[in-house]
């Protein structure tokens, strides 16, 4: 069980936490979404026992993480962002150096590395130098040092980043695998977090925006439409005019991309009556419209449902 | 404690398992052999009755700290630096292992190494021995103090290698200010008088020179203690910073 209770952690003035509680439950898998430099990070290295938090506690099953390190340390496997490796060890000799460090010893090490060799697929790469491996491998290697030691608790920060479709779907499924056990992990991919998790916690610029079932978010997003616009005309008028169509809370001009006029992405609630009003109101100004697509609801679609229309940097990805 | 011994055989595996080590222990072989010889000749022309710790073995461990000098900060560069390059430190920072144990597996490992290279050099007093028996306490204080002063090296080299990610960066600022260090006494003439007393608490050539001839003096012992203790606490305290600074 993970219980984050009124977490806030600084950088220096920087505030990357502020004041976040929820709990996670034995055996639920939960994801932990937001787009980049939202807290995702700072946050699992807080329930890592990586850094104490500034204020507030984060106990794992009832240990609390900053008072008893080790304790609470044992009970974690932790994936970090980035997977680093030593190059110089083979898999075998790097993970049974986990399971030692872990305070496994003798024959229960060798059967701890050998069910996580095992269980993430690595046998044919088992006696390679961790420094050779492929992107896909090195990440499921670094699940297999998060596994050894039967942690209770798996968090996992952005497992699939990085990794080409075939390596994602395959990581997914071995996620999967992993239910029965206590699991968070961050994702700025709303279908992942969909897809794998139980529950969904949103944070965005530090502060938590939402908890909710997928089929709750589902429910909220129902709402919402994101409507990709191009039209030739001045790109300021234009986007002004298309503010002001009923239902839209959002405008975004993209990128001027070499094809003719401009594309914008309207977000709304409800996006029906501004489909309606569009063609005329472009062709009552004189321009063009060369093209209207209705996309799936996104993330940032999501955070302006969840945040509202100012969007409070959702999707602007910093750090 | 398992976790220690788990991470203090991860670290000697690391250094046997590079070449760096056997070339460090070649060139170290190599070089102290060298003085070994030509202080031998010197003292055999120049000095041949005379006293031989004050005329040969002094000047062969003087010898044998200068190309530790060089050594150390080859052996020290990695040790944190590399982990900081690699990513891997924040792993190893999250497994239940207290930061001391890092930071004592790492320096034990390193001393483990420098140890070698010392049982290296016995070879020299035990071929001096063999040809001509002599009184072997003093030699034993000579290398305590080169076991002191290593440990002087190691701890200033691991706290360098803490503060950075570039290997090399890590031994240019260990091995440079190590050498000023010992040079800080060379000319006394050099030093205004006012500063002398100074120079001379902090110079490392000072505190080591008595080991050479023979001779322990508690208050050298306390120097080199000292000082390895305040960069085992000031390595600690840059782990430790993890804590109150940004995301790295």
């Amino acid at each position: 069980m993970i219980s984050v209770d009124h977490l806030t952690k600084y950088y220096g003035t920087h505030c990357a936490v502020d004041d976040v509680s929820f709990t996670i439950g034995r055996g639920e898998v939960a994801a932990l979404l937001g787009p980049n430099g939202s807290g995702k990070t700072t946050l699992m290295r807080v329930l890592t026992g990586y850094f104490p938090p500034t204020a507030g506690r984060v106990c794992i099953d009832g240990e609390d993480v900053a008072e008893q390190p080790a304790a609470a340390r044992r009970r974690i496997g932790y994936l970090p962002e980035q997977v680093s490796l030593y190059p110089e060890l083979t898999v075998r000799r790097y993970l049974a150096f986990v399971a030692e460090v872990k305070g496994l010893g003798g024959r229960a090490r060798r059967a701890a590395v050998a069910g996580a060799i095992e269980r993430c697929g690595l046998l044919e790469v088992a006696d390679r130098l961790a420094g050779k491996l492929s992107k896909g491998y090195r990440q499921r290697v670094g699940l297999a040092q998060a596994l050894v030691g039967d942690a209770d608790v798996l968090v996992l920060d952005e497992p699939t980043v990085g990794l080409d479709p075939m390596q994602t779907v395959e990581m997914r499924t071995l996620l999967r695998t992993l239910a029965g056990r206590t699991m968070l992990l961050s994702t700025h991919i709303l279908t992942e977090a969909s897809a794998l998790c139980s529950r969904i916690v949103i944070l965005s610029r530090g502060r938590l925006v939402a908890i909710d079932t997928p089929e709750g978010l589902a429910r909220r997003l129902a709402g919402v439409a994101r409507l990709l616009v191009r039209v030739d005309g001045p790109a300021d008028g234009v986007a002004a005019e298309l503010a002001t169509l009923p239902g839209v809370v959002r405008v975004e001009r993209g990128a001027p991309d070499g094809l003719a006029g401009t594309a914008f992405a309207l977000s709304a609630r409800d996006p029906e009556p501004a489909q309606r009003a569009l063609g005329a109101a472009v062709v009552a100004r004189g321009w063009t419209l060369l093209e209207v697509r209705a996309s799936a609801p996104s993330l940032e679609d999501l955070f302006v449902q969840l945040v509202g229309p100012a969007g409070d940097g959702a999707g602007e990805p910093r750090g | 404690m398992q976790s220690f011994v788990a991470l203090f055989r991860k670290e000697l595996r690391s250094y046997f398992g590079s070449p760096l080590v056997y070339l460090v222990t070649a060139a170290f072989l190599a070089y102290t052999g060298y003085y070994f010889h030509s202080d031998l000749v010197y003292f055999i022309t120049f000095g041949f009755g005379l006293n031989i710790m004050e005329n040969f073995w002094q000047i062969l461990f003087i010898d044998i700290r200068l190309v530790l000098i060089f050594a150390i900060p080859l052996l020290t560069m990695r040790l944190l630096a590399e982990e900081r390059r690699l990513g891997t430190l924040e792993l190893l920072l999250t497994y239940p292992l207290g930061d001391r144990a890092i930071v004592a597996a790492k320096l034990g490992a390193c001393l483990v190494v420098i140890g070698a290279l010392l049982a290296g050099t016995l070879v020299y007093p035990a071929w001096v021995y063999h040809v001509q028996p002599f009184s072997l306490e003093p030699l034993i204080a000579a290398y305590l103090g080169l076991v002191l002063f290593s440990l002087v090296c190691a701890s200033y080299g691991l706290f360098v290698s803490s503060l950075t990610d570039s290997q090399v960066l890590a031994g240019f600022l260990t091995a440079l200010p190590l050498l000023l260090l010992w040079l800080l006494s060379w000319n006394e003439a050099a030093t205004a008088a006012g500063t002398l007393p100074l120079v001379r608490a902090i110079s490392l050539f000072n505190h080591f020179q008595p080991f050479s001839v023979g001779l322990v003096e508690l208050r050298d012992v306390f120097y080199f203690a000292f000082t390895a203790g305040f960069f085992i606490w000031a390595t600690l305290r840059v782990l430790e910073s993890r804590q109150w600074r940004g995301r790295r």
